[in-house]
């Protein structure tokens, strides 16, 4: 299965990244070539066979609903590239930009 | 023999009777990095004065004959993956450069509670994306054997550093490969244990339900005792498994009386390399001198597991690293440059009478999100996540992802089917020795087929291990890849101990 450049471009959008001209030519190429060997798995009979996302059974864990030492908000917001006393600091969600 | 050439059991052992100081021997290693890394790049960042204060300390507690850990004084090299508190954790990506985890992983505070002595931050491909160690925003890692070519990855820095003696033990992390590959292209031992019994806690996620983090060591006793302290139950990694960890340094001199070892005759046909193909089949021989059988055996999906965990591996790391927005933590573009762009954009459309296209602009957040990105990431990184993006989108969903899980399932009931009749599946770890530098840089799809042998081993949720087995003509190390089911470590160290025992091909070094 090969993909378009549109295609690309709309994943890319999708996947928060901004290819240059160059870039999406490639990528464009790259992932035909690259998808276009997953069709390998067209020759595979699944019928009926349960996917397996997870390699052990795993259950939900749980734990008792009590308030604990977490890391500190000071410590967290260290790593913050913008923040003020409490909170991230980002470009307006919403209105005008 | 030097310091730095003898095994970390041995180094134990004479850290215990007085015969050296952990100073000293963290001495010889710092050294030997000093002489030797430039060449190598295995360490990104080298923790001299850290690593012989730690040292310090431990030689001051065996002084005093106080309580000390599992691993007192040897130095650990860690895959720059491995969140560590306060030291620069960058995965080798500039998205993450500079960042101080505020926290350690768990298998970082198992270590600190062995007393091992952290001497510096192995190289790997960015985000463990790769299998070269090419990918690397840090700067190329090179083979000690031969530093054209690559060490393989994404663990490469870790193997490449036990390899060139520049630390007796290394932590590695294993997706589909990653720990297992760089060890047997290096010439060391590395082991990926079975889903769930390390920890993932603090291991910065690529793949959440195929990532291990794993030991790289010299050889099978080595590798036993680091996996003594990596391995365990972990509440705050709710997929690790709640199961006792066996003493591996214990049980590893027991053999495997009666060893039923499987081959897949399907894995030595065209296609392996002839070096690679005779020194495992010699591999196999060793074992049947020591008394065990050989039974042919059938792995059918095997030859999809490629197809089927780069469409996993993508997809989950798509997931993963959308945590990556330039908000919480890592790489931000200059947002006052994107807000001057997109006003720019805005009057061209106007100019030129596109009105209609200013609504599907990006807003200023978004941009902000792409751009971040954009410079944060690689190619191959980008890659991953444009293909795993596209696999899981509306209306491909059960075409790729969907169907990868379902013969994700069937390669898991290959496995099963198989250990009902053997103990141990034999093979190699690859399909050629370490290839060169830039061979396969403009190639994405022949590198993924580099791990045709171990992508099946993360997909099945099982244990590996690779343990050297030859040299190639050229001298470059070739890997045996022996596979166990789940839980089964004991069986693959014992197995790797069997072979050890009668050959030589761990002890051989690089002339570097």
């Amino acid at each position: 299965m090969s993909i378009t450049r549109e295609e690309v471009e709309k994943v890319a959008l999708l996947a928060r990244l901004r290819l240059t001209e160059a870039e999406l030519d490639r990528m464009t190429d790259q992932m035909g070539q690259i998808l276009g060997y997953m069709d390998l798995l067209g020759e595979v009979d699944t019928e009926g066979i349960e996917p397996m996302a997870h390699s052990i059974e795993v259950r939900n864990v749980l734990r008792e609903d009590k308030v604990r030492e977490s890391v500190s908000r000071d410590k967290i917001l260290r790593s913050a590239p913008s923040r003020d006393d409490e909170c991230y600091l980002v470009p307006a969600v919403l209105g005008d930009q | 023999m030097t310091l730095i050439e003898k095994s970390a059991v041995e180094l134990l052992s004479g850290l215990e009777s007085g015969d050296w100081t952990s100073v000293e021997l963290t001495g010889e290693f710092l050294d030997r990095i000093d002489a030797v890394n430039e060449s190598v790049g295995a360490l990104v960042l080298v923790q001299r004065d850290e690593a012989l204060l730690q040292a310090e300390k431990i030689d001051t507690a065996r002084r005093e004959g106080k309580p000390r850990g599992r691993l007192a004084g040897l130095p650990v090299a860690l895959k720059d993956l491995l969140c560590t508190e306060g030291v620069p954790t960058t995965c080798c990506s500039r998205m993450l450069d500079g960042w101080l985890p505020p926290y350690d992983a768990t298998v970082v505070s198992n270590l600190r509670d062995a007393d091992a002595v952290f001497i510096g931050r192995a190289n790997m491909d960015e985000f463990a994306m790769g299998g070269s160690n090419e990918t690397s925003a840090a700067g190329v890692c090179r083979n000690p054997w031969d530093t054209e070519r690559i060490p393989g990855g994404s663990s490469g820095g870790s193997a490449a550093v036990v390899a060139a003696s520049m630390a007796p033990l290394a932590v590695g992390s294993d997706t589909g490969g990653s720990i297992r590959a760089p060890a047997a292209l290096c010439g060391v031992t590395g082991l990926k244990p079975t889903y769930g019994r390390v920890s993932r806690y603090g291991l910065v996620a690529f793949a959440s339900s195929l990532d291990q983090i794993g030991p790289i060591a010299r050889d099978a006793w080595d590798t036993a005792l680091l996996m003594e302290v990596l391995a365990g139950h972990d509440t705050k990694d709710s997929t690790s498994l709640d199961r006792p960890v066996p003493l591996y340094s214990e049980s590893i001199d027991q053999p495997l009386a009666g060893l039923r070892i499987g081959i897949v005759p399907e894995h030595f046909g065209d296609g392996l390399d002839a070096d690679v193909g005779a020194a495992v089949q010699a591999a196999i021989d060793v074992y049947k001198s020591l008394g065990a059988t050989v039974k042919e055996i059938s792995l059918p999906h095997s030859k999809y597991a490629v197809a089927t965990y780069y469409i996993i591996a993508p997809c989950e790391a798509s997931s993963n690293l959308s945590r990556y927005d330039s908000a919480h933590y890592g790489h931000r573009t200059d947002v006052k440059q994107v807000a001057v762009a997109l006003e720019a954009e805005r009057k061209e459309l106007q100019e030129s009478g596109k009105e209609s296209a200013i609504e599907d602009m990006d807003s200023g957040l978004v941009r902000t999100y792409r751009q971040s990105r954009s410079e944060g990431f690689g190619d191959e990184v980008k890659r991953r996540i444009m293909l795993g993006t596209y696999a899981l989108s509306a209306g491909y969903y059960d075409a790729y992802y969907k169907k990868a899980a379902q013969v994700r399932h069937l390669i898991r009931q290959d496995y099963d089917r198989a250990f009902e009749e053997v103990d141990l599946i034999a093979g190699p770890v690859t399909p050629s020795p370490a290839y060169r530098i830039g061979e396969k840089a403009d190639d994405p799809l022949s590198m993924y087929l580099f791990d045709l042998y171990t992508t099946s081993t993360n997909l099945a949720g099982i244990c590996g291990i690779s343990v050297p087995c030859g040299l190639s003509d050229s001298g470059l190390p070739i890997g045996l890849h022996l596979q166990a089911p789940p839980l089964e470590e004991e069986r693959l160290l014992r197995g790797a101990a069997m072979y050890q025992r009668e050959t030589d091909w761990h002890l051989k070094r690089p002339s570097m």
